[in-house]
């Protein structure tokens, strides 16, 4: 039984939650035009767990500022829930690998916050802040100050408050590569059972390809730069999945062979210097 | 071995060698005040209120000096970091103006406001305020980036932003500001009272000179000293690190 699947099938914009339509962007420096991404074309489904991986380089984080609405693309179109991007909002929440969460504010406060800027009144932000806190079971410390909390901690509160603010897409960029492996672990249980319960749509980055398959419904595989899709996986193991699971890392070593190339360009062009 | 209890005994120590030194009588006590005669000067000036009212005087000019100047200092801090032009600019000179000894002011100050409190109170707030409009500016400029993307991503806006976040956000720098503020609000008043002459704390210095009673002279300097100490270390020193902890700029103390 195929545990991943290679795709090429295009879906139509009806059933798409996002869409990038020929995204390309380029910076200019010094040196000349730096190109990022070319030609990007990516379709997400409702409810969908997309995983994003490729070498450091590749251009995954500059694609979710793009989708955030915090960079806009020098061609091509981005379209989430049939509307084109054009500044970051809540219905696009990031999670960011260094947590952003204010510090003068305490865990519910925080959480709070997306509801408050929205206008709610007290009464249901009130409550939803409540069924989020205790989704990613940290209620308990709800009066604490971020500075208390651990690593894995913070990353919750992060994700509560995202949540909170009740996006459409939730877009994660390498949110858990800050944090111990056991603290990891735990949290991609934790987002499994979350995204599971919530039905969200997620994009997730990541350079690590076992997370990618443990995680993930479909796996895109991007070139080091200029970034481009080089390919498509689809997962199909059964959920919920654990990271040693030998199917997982199975799955993991198909995706890392083709990656591996990308990742060879990526170490030449960083660490090989001509003498 | 507590703290408190190490500084007492460093004090107390000092103290003793200080009055070890008079009674040694190698200075005449005229150049070298020993720690009895300064404590009977300060007993005395408490007797006859010449010490409480000078600082009353002196704390009254001092909180309102202060007061003005964090208010708008940090206003004026605040504006110049929304603008490039502005930093580049309005910066620029007031980074020039805080150069200046306060004291420098004091000849315009008499000028414009002839000899009276406002002109004290000038000096005061020129020696502060620059510095609290410095460090407000660093705030808004070493705000995380990270801060306001996100308070964007929440639906934060404008003005929200900036009170939500990036006010927020600035406050670590601020109350560096402040502190640095104070010390230098405080030391432009007392150099401000000693050549203006008119009640407060450095009037009472200058008086003491004038009578040759240095045992006077060094009671009010050390008065000086402690008010200064105590206010910087009871204050703002804890202020500052807690603020600085809480906003996980530095780890708990030792």
């Amino acid at each position: 039984m195929a545990t991943l699947v290679g795709i090429s099938e295009k879906l139509t914009q009806k059933h798409s939650k996002l869409q990038l339509k020929a995204v390309s962007r380029s910076f200019k420096t010094a040196q000349g035009p730096f190109v990022a991404l070319a030609n990007i074309d990516l379709e997400v489904r409702e409810g969908e767990f997309l995983c994003v991986v490729g070498p450091s380089g590749c251009g995954k984080s500059t694609l979710l500022s793009l989708v955030a609405g915090h960079d806009h693309p020098t061609a091509g179109e981005v379209w989430t829930d049939g509307e084109p991007v054009r500044e970051p909002g809540p219905d696009r929440m990031v999670i960011f690998q260094e947590h952003a969460l204010f510090p003068w504010l305490t865990v519910r406060q925080n959480v709070e916050f997306g509801p408050r800027m929205l206008g709610l009144p007290r009464r249901e932000w009130h409550d939803r802040c409540d069924y989020y806190l205790r989704l990613v079971h940290l209620s308990k410390f709800e009066s604490s100050y971020i500075h208390q909390l651990s690593g894995g901690m913070k990353q919750r509160v992060a994700l509560a408050r995202a949540l909170a603010a009740e996006p459409n897409l939730l877009l994660m960029d390498e949110p858990f590569a800050a944090l111990d492996a056991q603290t990891r672990d735990l949290l991609h249980d934790e987002l499994e059972r979350i995204w599971s319960e919530t039905g969200k749509t997620v994009v997730f980055v990541t350079h690590n390809v076992r997370e990618a398959v443990r995680l993930g419904d479909r796996i895109i595989l991007m070139t080091f730069r200029p970034g481009r899709v080089k390919s498509q996986f689809r997962v199909t193991l059964p959920r919920p999945r654990s990271l040693e699971d030998p199917a997982v890392a199975l799955a993991a070593r198909q995706v890392l062979a083709e990656l591996r190339e990308e990742i060879d360009m990526a170490f030449e062009e960083e660490y090989v210097h001509e003498a | 071995m507590k703290r408190s209890l190490r500084l007492f005994i460093f004090y107390a120590s000092l103290v003793a060698l200080w009055q070890f030194l008079t009674g040694l009588k190698i200075w005449p006590p005229y150049l070298f005040p020993s720690p009895l005669s300064v404590l009977s000067a300060l007993r005395l000036g408490f007797a006859d209120h010449t010490v409480p009212i000078a600082l009353a005087t002196t704390m009254k000019r001092v909180a309102l000096g202060y007061g003005l100047s964090v208010v708008v200092g940090v206003a004026l801090g605040f504006v110049i970091a929304t603008s490039r032009l502005l930093e580049d600019t309005v910066g620029s000179l007031v980074v020039g103006l805080q150069s200046l000894p306060s004291i420098c002011w004091l000849p315009l100050a008499v000028l414009w406001f002839g000899l009276s409190e406002k002109a004290i109170i000038f000096v005061t707030v020129a020696g502060s305020l620059l510095s609290v409009t410095i460090n407000t500016v660093a705030g808004v400029q070493h705000v995380p980036r990270i801060y306001l993307m996100a308070g964007r991503n929440l639906g934060a806006r404008g003005f929200r932003l900036f009170v939500h976040v990036l006010f927020p956000a600035s406050l670590p720098y601020v109350v560096t500001g402040l502190k640095q503020g104070w010390a230098f609000a405080w030391r432009s008043l007392i150099s401000g009272e000693m050549i203006f002459v008119t009640l407060g704390l450095g009037q009472l210095l200058m008086m003491g000179r004038d009578l040759n009673d240095m045992s006077q002279v060094v009671a009010v300097m050390v008065m000086i000293m402690a008010i200064g100490y105590l206010i910087d270390r009871a204050v703002f020193h804890n202020l500052e690190s807690r603020v600085r902890q809480k906003w996980g700029l530095e780890g708990s103390p030792r």
